[in-house]
């Protein structure tokens, strides 16, 4: 089984399923719903074992890139097809097979023109694959442009509310942090002096500190945007909040990891000196982020707000972890990536759910919903408990971790950053209280709970906050083993 | 493994495995649920006294046992089981008290819809709070901590459609967790010191001296948060009476005998570690004596039946606190032992009364002892155990508190206990006559409980007599040989403390039964005579207001103003560059005319510019126009 596994090319397969999903749909006819779904739901859910078998039979005690696949593409400007990858990158992979899957599943209801709203996913959902796997800088930024730009239709067709304003604004942010990222990369190229864009090679040369603090931040600030460092967050509320289910759960759930994934494997990794420099100032941020976020999520009234601003603040935790700069918060920091990307996608995916049956997000206008609901109060509690770091579930591990890491780094800023519990706990148990608990309205009285499919969906991502919150042994001994070598690297002198 | 550690291990696990039984599987079947319930606290139960009869042929012993849970590089976090006496007597208290809880809900929950939930419900939290007995490193304590806390919030709002017990649900989680908040960073920092989580290994860093005096205080103040919320110390005791929502029996098993007295466990886990800042060991003292007295003046004046002894839980574990700070771990825990048990017994006392007449109110109550004869009689016991007259259990755990506070010197918190116990004997009697006694409002048909729940009250009342005969001094067995932390004490007794202790709760119960039993002192009077004082009191110091003005007017208008900011500062940038770059693009379109002279003048202009910039920089470059001449 190993032996096959390493010859057979897994890593291009799991990011061409979605692409012949799409080939595949050209053909089936558009008024045929249940055939598109189907077919998509197939051809992700390929994806979806795939990374399941990639997760487990990565080998974390050997570490380092494995499953590579590496051949010369147009050599004469240093581009090659080179995909691979470390701990951190079979965890993303799990995640966006995870949120794929069950996007699909909560999209099931879509029937405005779904087979370009799949196509599109799923285009969406090929470009985050490559990204998570590519490591040809070259090839990377295509995917992460793939990746970027179907949000644009996706929200501005099948979005809701100010969908044209909020379609554009998202996608005018995220290509400003493009420019960056393309900014950064080439300075990258071009300062080697060697003309390639092969990440093996551009992670061994020793850039100059004047080098690494000018060009840190530029990608650095390009990446974070996607990951919503505040002040640069603003297009995540108002892109949640229009775009439909699906895409607000890959867009929370997957994209903005692609952020940090970026901002740690690209930043901090390529450019030690200047991550050494400017890490200091991004602590600074991820108070606001943290503390602000959960401030802003208390005072939202529309429930997709409220979980938008709750991932800025989830975010920041993130981000605490990538500039505490040790192997201790390095790893939370890229669990809570996995975590966050799960819980979220529950969070919008029950959001969805619940807006499709009240037909109203605003958490005042609803009330005592777990009495005709009870499943989907259920989940809607254990993701919300997860959000605030109980024990037992995902959360807890990432957070803590991130915070005992974070601590011998920055005690001062880690201990205001902890506050963040507080105010989590909060607004998370306020909104419960407000929608599933207290006076059950006669209003509601049609209302169904979680039909099979939804409940499906929900039940996989469930599963996953459960298993990793109770047994992280194996997980983290995965995501360890990519972050040692960064944690080294931020070490030396 | 050992076997003993299989035992300790299957200890929590067995009311976990019930629970998910339940959730999966069981739940339209009621009696089931329950009984599976119940048959799983039993064996954890019986499987508890076996650790204790293991414990008590070598009291100074102790076990230790980790299971990996997450290794990562230095960082070692284990769920992991210590047993030592002090486990071995949690263990008892836990599992007697949830195991009676559970028989006695049988009954008292008959009928509710949400029955199999409820039985799951309490053994998660029986697997919960024995998670936090065994822990032996404090990342697992505060995980279990964490799910206590999580318990405690689903049972309180188990009526989830009564608004109130919503509210009081969320109440109480995000007020302890202000304490957890403070619990977390002092975890953090003596992890982060010592290097380790392991508590053995914390004590011995902390021995070695490698941490400074100021150090170790905040440290301990901030581990110490962590009791303050769970044990409801002021000022975090808001969340207690409210948590009275709730039905009964969680009331007494959770918020009455077990999870608010982790707090007090907590501290007696790490006494070593408390014990080496004495000043953070004085400030523990002085909080527990004050909220004991705080908190029992108000229990003077409450006309809910729960919630009187709500406070009168907070002024107990104040006792507690006190008695640990002043040095008393046996006498702590002893306390925490007794009041398990006859304050559960109080609490399912007031439950079957609730059950019988459907209200809170002691005013509609009255009477009741010749209609409900057992519950009256237990009460009464209860009520005399609380009250600490000898021989009952309350006796001798609040005498050993007394003599360690006495021991410890210190005369103004000795006075203060001294008072409280006063206070206590005569609210305790206030709320027996007013309940019990007299005529009677006329009722229709009130009876007694069922036996289902009556035996288990009959049971916790033998507890609440004899319970404390372990405590008598120079016998074969006793607590201060089971229960010590260095050397096996010898018990204390002192004629003139135990005496006076007997003299002032007789007083205070005289003086209660000729408020309310006699009815020759008017209560109406003394309530006029005390005016002002009786209004604070009433209304539990304002307290509540006070975080209520804080929450509505200061945290609601920051969050505002952060919506505010985010919405019109932050995106208002963002905005604002989209508007330039629309607003440049517009006026630089209208340069766009389509007429060549307009284009023509543009570069007879921008060549102009270009000379003149060339001429001012660099008039040198002038010369090239010179030669072509």
């Amino acid at each position: 089984m190993a032996e096959f596994i390493s010859k057979f090319p897994i890593l291009t397969v799991i990011y061409l399923m979605p692409l012949l999903a799409v080939i595949s749909l050209l053909f089936i006819n558009e008024k045929n719903h249940k055939a598109i779904k189907i077919t998509t739901l197939l051809f992700t859910t390929i994806s979806f074992l795939l990374s399941i078998i990639l997760f487990l039979s990565y080998d974390f005690q050997k570490g380092g890139l494995q499953f590579v696949e590496r051949y010369n593409w147009i050599p004469s400007i240093g581009v090659n097809y080179f995909m691979g990858v470390n701990g951190i990158n079979v965890t993303l992979v799990l995640l966006t097979g995870i949120i794929i899957v069950t996007g699909v599943l909560a999209s099931w209801d879509v029937n405005v023109r779904p087979k370009e709203f799949f196509m599109l996913l799923l285009t969406l959902v090929t470009g985050v694959f490559g990204v998570f796997m590519s490591y040809n800088l070259f090839l990377f930024f295509l995917f992460y442009e793939i990746a970027v730009l179907p949000m644009y239709l996706l929200i501005g067709i099948w979005g809701t509310g100010d969908k044209e304003y909020s379609a554009m604004k998202l996608t005018l942010y995220l290509l400003v942090g493009s420019a960056f990222i393309l900014a950064g990369i080439l300075g990258l190229y071009f300062a080697t002096g060697l003309y390639t864009f092969d990440f093996d090679i551009l992670e061994k040369f020793n850039y100059s500190r004047n080098f690494q603090i000018i060009f840190f931040p530029i990608l650095f600030l390009g990446f974070g945007v996607l990951a919503a460092l505040w002040p640069f967050h603003t297009w995540s509320p108002d892109g949640h909040a229009s775009a439909p289910t699906a895409v607000s759960m890959l867009h929370a759930g997957v994209l903005m990891k692609l952020g940090a994934y970026g901002c740690l494997i690209i930043a901090v990794y390529l450019l030690p000196e200047g991550a050494k420099f400017w890490l200091p100032f991004v602590a600074l941020l991820t108070i606001v982020n943290i503390v602000y976020g959960a401030l802003g999520a208390f005072a939202q009234k529309d429930l997709k707000y409220i979980v938008a601003y709750s991932s800025v603040s989830h975010m920041g935790i993130v981000l605490l972890g990538i500039a505490a700069q040790n192997s201790t918060a390095l790893s939370g920091s890229v669990f809570q990536m996995f975590s966050h990307g799960v819980m979220t996608g529950l969070f919008f995916g029950l959001v969805g759910m619940v807006y499709g049956r009240t037909h109203t997000r605003i958490i005042n206008d609803m009330s005592g919903l777990a009495k005709k609901m009870p499943a989907l109060a259920v989940f809607f509690i254990m993701t919300g408990l997860c959000s605030l770091g109980l024990p037992g579930l995902s959360g807890f591990v990432a957070e803590v971790l991130v915070f005992i890491g974070s601590f011998k780094t920055y005690p001062v800023i880690t201990i205001i950053c902890v506050t963040g519990i507080v105010f989590t706990a909060y607004y998370v148990l306020r909104v419960l209280q407000i929608i599933f608990y207290g006076k059950y309205d006669e209003k509601f009285e049609h209302l169904t709970d979680a039909n099979k499919i939804e409940f499906a969906a929900l039940f996989i991502l469930m599963f996953f906050i459960i298993i990793f919150g109770i047994y992280p042994f194996y997980v983290m001994k995965v995501i360890h083993s990519a972050v040692l070598p960064i944690a080294q690297k931020l070490l030396m002198p | 493994m050992d076997k003993i550690f299989l035992i300790g291990f299957l200890i929590p696990s067995l009311p976990f495995l019930a629970f998910f039984i339940i959730v999966a599987f069981t739940k339209r079947f009621k009696m089931i649920s329950a009984l599976i319930s119940i048959t799983a606290i039993f064996i954890s139960f019986i499987l508890s006294i076996m650790i204790v009869l293991f414990q008590i042929k070598n009291p100074a012993g102790y076990l230790k046992y980790d299971i990996p849970w997450l290794y990562i590089g230095n960082l070692k976090m284990n769920i992991g089981i210590i047993i030592n006496s002090l486990t071995a007597i949690m263990l008892l208290v836990v599992t007697t008290v949830s195991l009676l809880v559970q028989i006695y809900s049988i009954g008292y929950m008959k009928g509710d819809e949400g029955f199999s939930k409820f039985f799951a419900f309490i053994s998660l939290f029986s697997f919960s709070m024995l998670g936090i007995v065994i822990a032996d490193n404090l990342m697992q304590l505060y995980i279990f901590w964490e799910l206590v806390g999580l318990c405690s919030y689903l049972l309180i709002g188990f009526w989830y459609h009564k608004p109130e017990a919503a509210d009081a649900a969320k109440k109480a989680f995000v007020v302890t967790r202000f304490g957890d908040f403070g619990f977390l960073i002092g975890i953090l920092i003596i992890s982060y010191l010592a290097g380790t989580f392991d508590i053995l290994d914390i004590e011995n860093f902390i021995k070695s001296g490698n941490i400074s005096e100021k150090m170790l205080l905040l440290v301990v103040i901030l581990l110490f948060c962590g009791a303050i919320g769970k044990s409801g110390q002021f000022p975090l005791h808001v969340w207690l009476p409210d948590a009275m929502e709730g039905p009964t029996p969680v009331s007494a098993l959770i918020h009455a005998a077990t999870m608010v007295a982790a707090g007090v466990f907590m501290v007696a886990r790490l006494f070593p570690i408390f014990l080496s800042s004495p000043d953070a060991m004085l400030f523990v003292a002085y909080l527990g004596a004050f909220t004991a007295l705080f908190s029992a003046t108000i229990a003077l004046t409450q006309d809910d039946i729960k919630r009187v002894l709500a406070y009168s839980t907070l002024s107990q574990l104040g006792y507690m606190m006190l008695a640990l700070g002043s040095g008393g771990y046996v006498a702590g825990m002893f306390h925490l032992y007794t009041h398990a048990f006859f304050k559960a017994l109080l609490f399912l006392c007031a439950g079957s009364v609730i059950h019988a007449i459907h209200s809170n109110n002691i005013w509609q109550m009255g009477g009741l002892h010749k209609k409900m004869p057992i519950t009256s009689i237990t009460f009464f016991i209860a009520a005399l155990a609380i009250s600490g007259i000898y021989p009952l259990s309350g006796f001798f755990s609040k005498d050993e508190i007394l003599l360690s506070v006495l021991h410890s010197g210190n005369k103004l918190l000795y006075y203060s206990a001294l008072f409280t116990a006063f206070l206590t004997a005569f609210y305790m009697f206030r709320l027996y006559f007013v309940t019990f006694s007299g005529q009677g409002k006329e009722h229709a048909h009130i009876h007694e409980s069922p036996a289902v729940m009556t035996v288990p009250l009959i049971i916790l009342s033998v507890f609440s007599i004899f319970s404390g005969f372990i405590g008598l001094p120079d016998k074969e067995f006793s607590i201060h040989k089971f229960l010590f932390l260095d050397h096996p004490e010898k018990g204390h007794f002192d004629f003139k403390v135990a005496m006076t202790s007997n003299i002032i709760a007789g007083l205070g119960i005289l003086f209660a039964y000729l408020v309310y039993g006699l009815k020759v002192v008017n209560a109406d009077m003394l309530r006029k005579k005390a005016g002002i004082i009786y209004t604070i009191l009433k209304n539990k110091y304002y307290i509540d207001e006070i975080y209520l003005f804080f929450i509505r007017k200061i945290y609601y208008t920051l969050t505002e103003a952060i919506k505010w900011f985010d919405r019109h500062i932050v995106d208002g940038a963002v905005n604002l560059v989209a508007f330039l770059c629309r607003w440049a693009g517009g006026k630089l379109k209208l340069t766009i005319t389509g007429k060549v002279q307009n284009y023509a003048m543009y570069i007879v202009i921008g060549v102009i510019i270009v000379i003149l910039v060339l001429y001012v920089y660099q008039p040198d470059v002038m010369n090239i126009f010179a030669e072509v001449k």
